[in-house]
């Protein structure tokens, strides 16, 4: 196991906290906070295989920091209207 | 290594819970409970972590003979893909029924929808 | 005001808890007696050399049985829910501007290659690390990628749910073809076991597991389907 996992945990973690802390600031737009919520699954993803899991870290990466971001973007779009006069 | 894994995991299941008690809009609160439900697997591979060993797939580098000496459990990680997957089905659900509610009243803040309030 | 104390107090309860069990934890330095088991003999009993697939094909299929279930569900509810929205109007269409150039003519140039890793990922899960549900979230981001080059382009949800329908009679089929020629219901040694790191081994993992990334793919992209296909009032 090489010396530089700890440094590179300590630094995910840390960004991870600062992302989840990000999306549930409510002063913030939607989409900022969508995304965040997919850079706290990325960031996931990559902790995974420090974690010597590589296929949570697969399925993280395609299902959970791709597809929900693409879900919620979907949504946002439809109902943008609504929380403009709404 | 795992100790801050998991303190990590802790850390977002209380920001993803913090999320959904306290926003109005209903979308930011299906945010936070995706971050929670990350915070939850994040848990479950930390705890099968083990200091000094592999990932548990016997290739060239291990073999099928040393594989109890140098692999990780394998449990939780087929228990978190799994739950990985049910996960993003139940924000799918979550995001159809905003939309429908959308649909309904033309808007998106939870204290306006009072038809179950008693 | 009172509410955010509260929720601030149970926050803390619950953090309490968490920090108890984090300070209580200490990581194994042995395999325990389940995962001594499982590394020992895998490859004897089911010949996979992706440990986490045997699992969760073979061991705890069952499990797989009741999560491919639960996406079919999840999949059918949306498109329920959805069915009865306002589609989209001719005259509505013809507003909608085009997609740029780069983005029409990328899709056309990576959605192929996109669908090959996809299908490469979910043959070789025995193998390597991958499998069913990866293969699957990738072939669903394929047809993502060609939902946004041409959004007016129809999918037709007939031949999406022909996919998953068979690949999921197929998944159960494979199953019970093990209560006649094998130990029980989803065993893997239907097929000959073959030699360790083939891309034929593994008995039938590499079938199961193909036909279960063809319907997560199907079920995934008919959510995006049937999301997409709503709009704007």
């Amino acid at each position: 196991m090489s010396n530089l996992f700890i440094p590179m945990t300590v630094l995910l973690c840390a960004s991870m906290i600062v992302a989840g802390l990000m999306s549930i600031w409510s002063k913030r737009s939607l989409p900022i906070v969508m995304l965040s919520s997919g850079l706290v699954s990325l960031l996931a993803s990559v902790q995974y295989l420090l974690l010597a899991a590589p296929d949570v870290a697969m399925t993280e990466a395609a299902i959970g920091s791709g597809l929900t971001t693409f879900l919620f973007f979907f949504v946002l779009s439809r109902v943008r209207g609504g929380t403009h006069h709404g | 290594m795992a100790y801050i894994a998991m303190a990590t995991g802790f850390i977002l299941i209380l920001i993803g819970f913090f999320g959904a008690l306290t926003n109005r809009n209903i979308l930011r609160m299906i945010v936070a409970f995706t971050v929670a439900d990350t915070g939850v697997n994040m848990v479950i591979v930390a705890m099968g972590y083990m200091h000094g060993r592999t990932a548990p797939i016997l290739d060239v580098a291990v073999s099928a003979a040393q594989a109890a000496a140098r692999i990780i459990d394998p449990v939780p990680q087929a228990l978190v893909l799994t739950a990985i997957v049910i996960g993003v089905g139940v924000t799918a659900l979550m995001l159809a029924y905003t939309y429908k509610l959308y649909e309904k009243k033309r808007t998106l803040d939870i204290a306006q929808f009072t038809e179950l309030k008693w | 005001m009172v509410k955010r104390i509260t929720v601030l107090l149970l926050l803390i309860g619950i953090g309490a808890i968490f920090a108890a069990l984090l300070l209580g934890y200490t990581p194994d330095s042995e395999l325990n007696y389940t995962a001594r088991y499982y590394a020992d003999n895998t490859v004897k009993d089911t010949g996979a050399a992706n440990i986490v697939a045997a699992i969760v094909v073979t061991y705890r299929g069952l499990d797989t049985l009741g999560e491919v279930t639960v996406l079919f569900l999840a999949a059918a509810i949306v498109g329920l829910v959805l069915a009865s929205s306002s589609h989209p109007q001719g005259r509505m269409r013809r507003d909608r501007p085009a997609s740029g150039e780069l983005l029409v003519i990328g899709a056309r140039l990576l959605v192929p290659l996109i669908m090959l890793l996809g299908v490469y990922v979910f043959v070789n899960g025995h193998l390597t690390p991958g499998g069913g549900f990866q293969g699957g979230a990738i072939l669903a981001s394929g047809a993502l990628l060609m939902l946004l080059g041409d959004p007016l382009k129809k999918f037709s949800h007939r031949l999406i749910s022909m996919v998953e329908s068979l690949s999921g009679l197929v998944f159960v089929g494979m199953g019970l073809l093990g209560f006649l020629y094998a130990g029980g219901f989803l065993d893997n040694r239907v097929l000959p076991l073959g030699t360790l790191g083939d891309l034929l081994s593994a008995g039938a993992i590499p079938i199961i597991y193909s036909f279960v990334g063809l319907k997560v793919g199907a079920e995934f992209s008919s959510m995006l389907v049937n999301l997409s296909g709503t709009e704007e009032l």
